[in-house]
């Protein structure tokens, strides 16, 4: 049951995932992609007990990260431009290229496996947000700390980029009014 | 160990995510739209993020968790500068195909 339910959903990630990046509209591809996560957040819920990081994942990137691609999809009003298909030369190369990732990286995954690990045993849940917690607060605080850092970071960066660059525009505006008197 | 590892072999997880990262990778290099090529960069990201997981559950040690909320904070801040490059760009030369800048190009 568990291994039907895995490959059903590592089938229509596959798929999705193929269609985020053929689909035309990229509108549609971030539908995709939110389905997409839905899909690895099952994987997580379902089967790794990992229940903490499955909802945080739809949370966080289904959640937040793809409703700002939409904004700015949206705000750019590109939700019905073509984009001009590579040539076929190029299609070639690339899929060279990626074919060479997937052979070289399926064949390392099988060649190097990691060791099995002895304890079999019912061993304590580690996916629940109690567990993850105590871990995260004890021994990873200080790299939690500097993740808060890279956040305030990205903020002022995301805020300097975006912001109108309020004293040329004034300048312009008053350009335009004496030359219209 | 989770109790899935004695149906899936760990091999499968690593196959399903190797493929969703190679599908990124073509992603990236066939878009020519950026905003596109971001989500593949999502995707790539995500497929590790499942492979940690996956190992985390396979040896039983929380660390593989806690590594994939620093890689949702790095994605996350990525992605609201990555995003606001995006506009800037999109807001001078109307267009975000990346075949059309070529400003450094010799």
């Amino acid at each position: 049951m568990l291994a039907l339910t895995f490959y059903t959903l590592a089938a229509a990630t596959i798929a999705l995932a193929l269609m985020v990046i053929l689909a035309r509209n990229p509108v549609h591809s971030v539908l995709f992609l939110v389905l997409v996560f839905f899909g690895i957040s099952a994987i997580y819920l379902l089967l790794l007990d990992a229940s903490f990081v499955g909802v945080v994942n739809i949370i966080v990137y289904a959640g937040a990260i793809m409703v700002l691609f939409l904004y700015v999809i949206m705000l750019m009003n590109l939700n019905e431009t073509g984009e001009p298909r590579p040539s076929r030369m190029h299609l070639v190369g690339i899929a060279a290229i990626a074919g060479l990732f997937l052979l070289t990286l399926t064949s390392t995954a099988t060649h190097f496996l990691p060791a099995q690990t002895s304890d079999l045993q019912q061993a304590v849940p580690i996916g629940t947000a109690r567990a993850l917690g105590q871990v995260l607060f004890t021994q990873y605080i200080l790299p939690f700390e500097v993740a808060s850092i890279l956040f305030l970071v990205a903020i002022i960066g995301a805020v300097v980029l975006g912001r109108k660059d309020v004293a040329l525009a004034q300048a312009e505006a008053v350009k335009h009014h004496t030359s219209n008197t | 160990m989770a109790q899935i590892f004695q149906q899936v072999p760990l091999h499968h997880f690593i196959l399903l995510s190797v493929v969703l990262f190679s599908i990124g990778v073509f992603g990236v290099l066939f878009r020519r739209n950026a905003i596109v090529i971001f989500m593949s960069v999502e995707l790539m990201l995500n497929s590790v993020n499942l492979l940690l997981v996956a190992f985390s559950a396979y040896h039983n040690d929380p660390a593989g968790q806690i590594f994939v909320f620093f890689v949702m904070a790095v994605a996350a801040a990525e992605v609201a500068v990555g995003l606001a490059i995006i506009t800037l760009i999109y807001r001078n030369l109307r267009t975000v195909d990346v075949g059309q800048l070529r400003a450094l190009r010799i």
